[in-house]
């Protein structure tokens, strides 16, 4: 699904943010990347879903190849891809609705399909009656809801989070975390980033890898 | 379809920002129409008075009947000629008196009349150039009984060498202006892209193809330069009607040059968001 070799990552300015990387992300897999700040987690999750190539070795993303990819192509990963960020960055003065169908739109689904589609995928993370609602009048956990049912809009093979609970209270985190557990219950391989190390201990049944200053410390899975 | 839907939902959305682009685009666009304004009267004027170049070929007093006829046929055949008109001493003296009604007291005592008969030589329209009128004067002061050829060749030296003038002017300054307005335009739906800079960015992100990002925007880019083209098209009426009422009279320019105008602002602004948006689409 997600497979990093040997990947190093350096920036012109703040040097290696990852040395020597490999990891695989498989099938149905639940796993957290963990780390303090400034481990590389976010660095990781980019490169993921090849928002940016590494320096060296190689990153494949459900069977495309960071070295053989072109910028014009990205779009056939990002299909198979959803994302999730900790901001949610969805598009402001418009509905929950809106934000679901705009993807599907995007990708091209037959018109009389979209609306309905995009009601269901917010029926999927919870939200039905908050559909005509602009996303500002939202709260943060609804956002967040929103941001998940656009991830899965198009099906795709692996759902990566980057600190998806980061601006959330407890509350809300349980609700999206079940929400991530029932999609991975239901074949969806999911990679969530955080620094949340109590989080992590609820889910005893997920794999755990731990990123230390740019390298991989620890797999629970090798363990 | 989605395409132009979302170029339409742009301007609902985001009502301020694309009107400034329009608004940027319409001034930038006005300089250029005023300048087509003042070219288009120049040109007009200019023909105005190059209407009037004309060749006077004076024949002397005993010139016969048939050698008139012959320099009058000859002269006609040459390609650049559109009619010979013969005029008569008696008309002369006539038109005389109609242009200098000074005059005619002194012109109506006199008893010989002293005025020369003449050719008068008419030139197609866009032949009358120097080359041409110095040509055919030429050929005309080449028969015997032809006095003199004459066309007032200081103003007609002056009126081409204004033509001249006035052409690398207006293509000096229209270039000038040209590029000013596409750097304006340009800014302008940089900024507006700028804006959405987000929703590209998650558009990547969902797994939008480039052409599919680029469509509405292109699009939403030919839509202002037209808003603005059309802008500009009421302010330089609005400028027209105000000179014409308080200055002086002017023509209105030709609606081709409108077209051409409002062609060109829609060009530029899809242009302006081509340039603009290539740098958003090779991030992330
Ligand atoms: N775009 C960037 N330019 C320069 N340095 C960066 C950039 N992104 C991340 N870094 C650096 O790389 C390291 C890892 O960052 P990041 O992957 O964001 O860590 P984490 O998400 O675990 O907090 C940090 O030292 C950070 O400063
Ligand atoms: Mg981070």
């Amino acid at each position: 699904m997600i497979k990093l070799t040997n990947v190093s990552k350096e920036y012109a300015k703040g040097g290696f943010a990852l040395r020597d990387v490999s990891l695989h992300v498989k099938k149905g897999e639940f796993v957290f990347l963990t780390g303090h700040s400034g481990s590389g987690k976010s660095t990781t999750m980019r490169l993921s879903h090849m928002a940016e190539r590494p320096t060296s070795g190689e990153v494949r993303v459900t069977g495309y190849t960071s070295d053989r990819i072109t910028q014009r192509a990205l779009w056939k990963i990002r299909r198979r891809v959803g994302f999730v960020f900790q901001d949610f960055r969805l598009l402001p003065g418009r509905t929950a609705l809106e934000n679901v169908s705009f993807v599907l739109e995007v990708t091209g689904t037959p018109r009389k399909d979209i609306v309905p589609r995009a009601q269901r995928l917010l029926t999927r993370v919870g939200l039905t009656p908050k559909a005509g609602s602009l996303v500002h009048e939202l709260s943060g956990g609804e956002q967040q809801r929103v941001a998940i049912a656009r991830a899965l809009a198009n099906s795709p093979y692996v759902l990566l989070a980057d600190e998806p609970t980061g601006n959330l209270d407890d509350r809300a985190t349980r609700g999206v975390m079940d929400l991530f557990w029932d999609i991975n219950a239901n074949g969806m391989a999911v990679l969530m980033a955080t620094h949340d190390l109590e989080l992590v201990r609820r889910y005893p049944k997920a794999r755990v890898l731990e990123l230390d200053n740019g390298r991989l410390v620890y797999d629970s899975a090798a363990a | 379809m989605y395409a132009i839907r979302e170029a339409l939902a742009a301007f609902r959305r985001a009502p301020v920002l694309t009107g400034l682009a329009s608004a940027m685009v319409g001034l930038a666009l006005y300089v250029i129409g005023l300048l087509g304004l003042a070219t288009y009267n120049l040109q007009q004027a200019l023909s105005t008075i190059e209407d009037r170049v004309q060749i006077a070929v004076y024949l002397r007093d005993d010139t016969r009947q048939s050698e008139i006829d012959l320099a009058q046929a000859e002269l006609g055949e040459i390609p650049e000629v559109r009619a010979v008109r013969f005029i008569s001493k008696r008309e002369a003296l006539e038109l005389a008196r109609e242009e200098l009604p000074e005059f005619s007291a002194l012109f109506s005592d006199l008893e010989v009349n002293p005025l020369p008969q003449s050719l008068e030589v008419e030139l197609i329209p866009g032949e009358r150039s120097q080359e041409v009128v110095e040509r055919i004067s030429a050929a005309a002061l080449r028969y015997p009984f032809v006095e003199d050829a004459r066309y007032g060749r200081e103003w007609v030296d002056r009126l081409f060498a204004l033509r001249r003038i006035g052409a690398a002017t207006t293509f000096a300054m229209g270039s000038a202006f040209a590029v000013v307005a596409a750097l304006i335009i340009g800014t302008a739906l940089r900024i507006a892209i700028f804006a959405r800079r987000e929703e590209i960015y998650v558009m990547r992100l969902v797994g939008a193809t480039n052409g599919f990002i680029r469509r509405p925007f292109l699009l939403e880019g030919a839509l202002s330069g037209l808003l603005g083209g059309g802008l500009a098209w009421l302010m330089t009426w609005a400028t027209y009607r105000g000179v014409y009422a308080f200055l002086f009279q002017l023509a209105w320019i030709p609606p081709t040059w409108i077209f051409a105008g409002l062609a060109s602002g829609a060009f530029f602004g899809a242009i302006a968001s081509a340039l603009a948006i290539g740098r958003h689409l090779r991030q992330v």
